[in-house]
């Protein structure tokens, strides 16, 4: 028969100080732990939703970034009149021959500098994308001397205020307008026209990336085959989704890695915690649980009922650990992403999934540091505990 | 009076190991966290005064043409100047095993002769000019045009060998390069990364550029480092107007550029280590509370054998700190031990770095941890009343 689950509820209150200290140190912990998943969350979420499912980058061959690749000015004109681009209501196809290029630019209210992402568009772009909404301002004038700024960067970098100057080279862009874009890793990146910013920028004749909105987006293969076999080329054809989701791989992963890494030590050392109070609080009712094997407890329910007992206190301090990582969500950090070796800005993202992980995380270290003290408890004699 | 304190350690084993412990892995994360800092600091070292650093104005990753060179050289007071290019390659055999490639040229080795040492090479083949200042040791790679020189740590982490052809593939410059290694070096300095791969720089502008010589840095090493910021300046000045302009750093101030761009993870970092200081305080507290608190019967036998209130006080006190202190000892001095000279950042920071004050911030976190969590309750036992004491029945 199992020990009632009202006993345990009791003996948790009973002793406030000491469960409200160890259900603290697991919170803390898991506290922790969200906080690395809600980082490895945000990253990757601002670089899997760029991009649309209906649009194909293309690359040169072997390309693993934007900035590593290339395609000349005659292979993007080739691709321009690819049957497979879609056509948009003015009769110009719809797609953007992008330059992509990583400027070195002063931190605001911090020291040093940092690299942000330079995009030269073809004024289709924004319609391409789609989500891009100007916040600030208005769009830039194709043909002129005039950029967008990402409003997420615009705080973290010196000029970026619409009316400002920015400048490349030889020249002064002034910044006209401020856009989001729906959370994606665009919101890291100052936009202009192609036309404009490659002569100032000694890149004529030479692009980064070329992107399309497909008419038949489910004919994707067939089109990759297509235009990867095309002799004139030597391109390659990607998702524009699965792109950028990649790039996002080498920085969430070390995060999830030096994340899992201190979470298992800090882990290491709840449990010892929670073993401990649970050590002392078995210890100090030896007379109590000699009596509920009198009365006829099996040990098996001697066992489950401390190890419930420790897993309530861990999820207490799982709930607490949630509670006081709330603040984090919606916090923007940001880091170089050194796929792209620009600045990304990204949101600490708590979702109600890592939460969940996270309570299951606790229970979990409740379980383990309360099982050894539970079979102590459940193992010990009945005689010298009754007479201790 | 100490016996009583290590008899009272031995009382409960389990109790002291388990709190040990906990505040040994405590102490242990802190000060790898802290090495992570360290070494962030350490890369900005790397990088010395005297040696200065040109690259495109806009950025890093945007080139300067070959041909500023001459220029370059011919600035009062630059003694050396060679060409390094990143050169970005995976390993198919290995495509996360990241590691940093340069394109150097021939004045490199010896500008850097200072911070490296060859530890293996290849004989030469042939008998073959060395450049002034480089060590000799390096004719063999200097005779082959696809060979290349591997630091020592990468070496072994790869499993190669001296005299191995290995093939990279190269992801700004397309194609299959193979390479030979030539020589191995140790590094000098510790702050030198020794998990680098350098080959020839002609090799890449002859076969990945189609002979367009296009530089993505230029290292500079003076004729006397004093004089570094009117080089630089005068460098610059004579670029400013030119496409495309320069911009000309000391080597350390370019290395702290990179340190600039981690953004605010050492802050996040910071903050972590202090969260984890936290909850350990919490747990040894409530440890030594709860040992305490079962033996306020044993207390006021002791008051009544003559004990003062002082040395009851001191009595727990010292068990606490000897917990705590234990524990953070280990940690501290494993992290130093464990983490120091791992490189687990690629190429793009030197070896980890746990410094010796970070050890020592983690042994005093320790002790604090200990006299705080020891306070309260000693402060409980020394306050005792002997008769409530015994008259206690828990």
């Amino acid at each position: 028969m199992a020990i009632p689950f009202a006993y345990n509820l009791r003996s948790v209150t009973h002793r406030p100080v000491s469960t409200a200290t160890t259900a603290l140190g697991i919170g803390l912990t898991v506290a922790i732990y969200i906080g690395a998943l809600a980082l490895a969350a945000g990253f990757k979420a601002s670089l899997v939703t760029t991009g649309s499912p209906d649009n194909a980058i293309v690359l040169r061959k072997g390309a693993d970034s934007e900035i590593s690749s290339g395609v000349s000015l005659d292979q993007s004109n080739i691709l321009k009149a690819d049957p497979a681009v879609a056509v948009g209501p003015d009769g110009r196809p719809r797609a953007s021959a992008e330059m992509v290029i990583v400027v070195n630019k002063p931190r605001l209210g911090q020291k040093g500098s940092s690299n942000i992402m330079l995009r030269g568009v073809d004024p289709a772009a924004a319609d391409l994308r789609g989500g891009v909404t100007m916040v600030a301002g208005r769009m830039f004038t194709p043909g002129t001397d005039e950029v967008i700024v990402a409003k997420r960067i615009a705080g973290r970098f010196a000029n970026c205020n619409v009316g400002d100057k920015l400048r490349f080279e030889q020249r002064d862009f002034t910044v006209v307008g401020q856009f989001t874009a729906g959370g994606s890793a665009f919101e890291s990146e100052i936009w202009g026209d192609a036309a404009v910013l490659m002569p100032a920028l000694h890149r004529e004749g030479y692009f980064q990336t070329f992107v399309f909105r497909m008419k038949n987006p489910e004919q994707f293969a067939a089109i990759k085959k297509r235009i990867e076999a095309d002799p004139r080329l030597s391109l390659e054809v990607k998702k524009e989704r699965d792109f950028y989701a990649a790039q996002s791989e080498l920085f969430s992963t070390l995060i999830t890695a030096i994340g899992t890494f201190i979470t298992i030590i800090m882990a290491i050392g709840a449990v010892f915690g929670a073993a401990n109070t649970m050590y002392a609080s078995i210890g100090a009712r030896t007379r109590e649980i000699a009596t509920l094997l009198v009365l006829g407890f099996g040990p098996g329910a001697v066992l489950v009922s401390f190890v419930v007992e420790s897993v309530i206190i861990a999820v207490i301090g799982g709930l607490v650990g949630c509670v006081l990582s709330l603040p984090m969500n919606g916090i923007t950090s940001s880091t170089t992403n050194f796929q792209s070796f620009s600045e990304m800005a990204f949101q600490f993202r708590i979702t109600p999934a890592i939460m969940l992980q996270a309570l299951v995380f606790s229970a979990l270290l409740g379980l383990v540091g309360g099982f050894f003290p539970a079979l102590k408890a459940s193992r010990q004699s009945l005689s010298s505990s009754l007479r201790g | 009076m100490f016996k009583l304190v290590i008899v009272n350690l031995f009382r409960n084993p389990l109790r002291t190991f388990l709190t040990m412990a906990s505040v040994m892995v405590a102490l242990f994360l802190f000060c790898t966290l802290g090495g992570v800092l360290d070494t962030l600091q350490e890369s900005i070292k790397v990088g010395s005064e005297s040696r200065l650093v040109v690259r495109n104005k806009i950025s890093l990753v945007q080139w300067i043409p070959m041909a500023y060179r001459q220029r370059i050289e011919a600035v009062p007071g630059v003694k050396r100047c060679a060409v390094q290019n990143w050169f970005g390659a995976s390993d198919p055999a290995d495509a996360r095993g990241f590691f940093a490639q340069f394109g150097v040229d021939d004045p490199y080795f010896a500008i850097y002769s200072p911070d490296i040492e060859i530890v293996q090479s290849s004989p030469a083949q042939a008998a073959g000019g060395v450049p002034e200042g480089a060590d000799p040791k390096l004719a063999a790679y200097y005779l082959e045009r696809t060979a290349c020189v591997v630091g020592e740590k990468l070496l072994l982490k790869k499993g190669w060998k001296l005299g191995q052809t290995i093939t990279l593939a190269g992801t700004i410059f397309p194609g299959n390069w193979p390479f030979t290694i030539r020589a191995v070096y140790r590094a000098k300095k510790k702050s030198f990364g020794e998990e680098v791969m350098f080959f020839h720089y002609k090799y890449l502008s002859e076969k990945g550029m189609s002979g367009q010589e296009a530089v993505g840095t230029f290292v500079l090493e003076l004729s006397d480092p004093s004089q570094a910021s009117t080089v630089l300046n005068a460098i610059d000045s004579q670029f400013e107007n030119a496409a495309p302009a320069t911009l000309t750093e000391t080597e350390q101030a370019f290395q702290a550029g990179f340190v600039s761009m981690y953004g605010n993870i050492p802050f996040v970092l910071r903050v972590i280590g202090l969260a984890i200081v936290f909850s350990i305080l919490l747990i040894a507290a409530n440890t030594m509370m709860t040992s305490i608190r079962e033996r306020t019967g044993e207390f006021g036998v002791l008051k009544t054998l003559g004990f003062t209130d002082g040395q009851v006080f001191g009595m727990v006190v010292l068990e606490a700190a000897v917990i705590t202190l234990g524990g953070g000892l280990i940690g501290a001095l494993g992290a130093k031990f464990a983490v120091d000279g791992n490189a687990i950042f690629g190429g793009f920071l030197p070896p980890m770095s746990v410094y010796w004050n970070t050890v020592f911030t983690g042994i005093a976190i320790a002790l604090v941890i200990g006299a705080v969590s020891g306070l309260i309750p000693a402060m409980q036992a020394s306050r005792l009343r002997i008769v409530d004491a015994l008259r206690r029945v828990d």
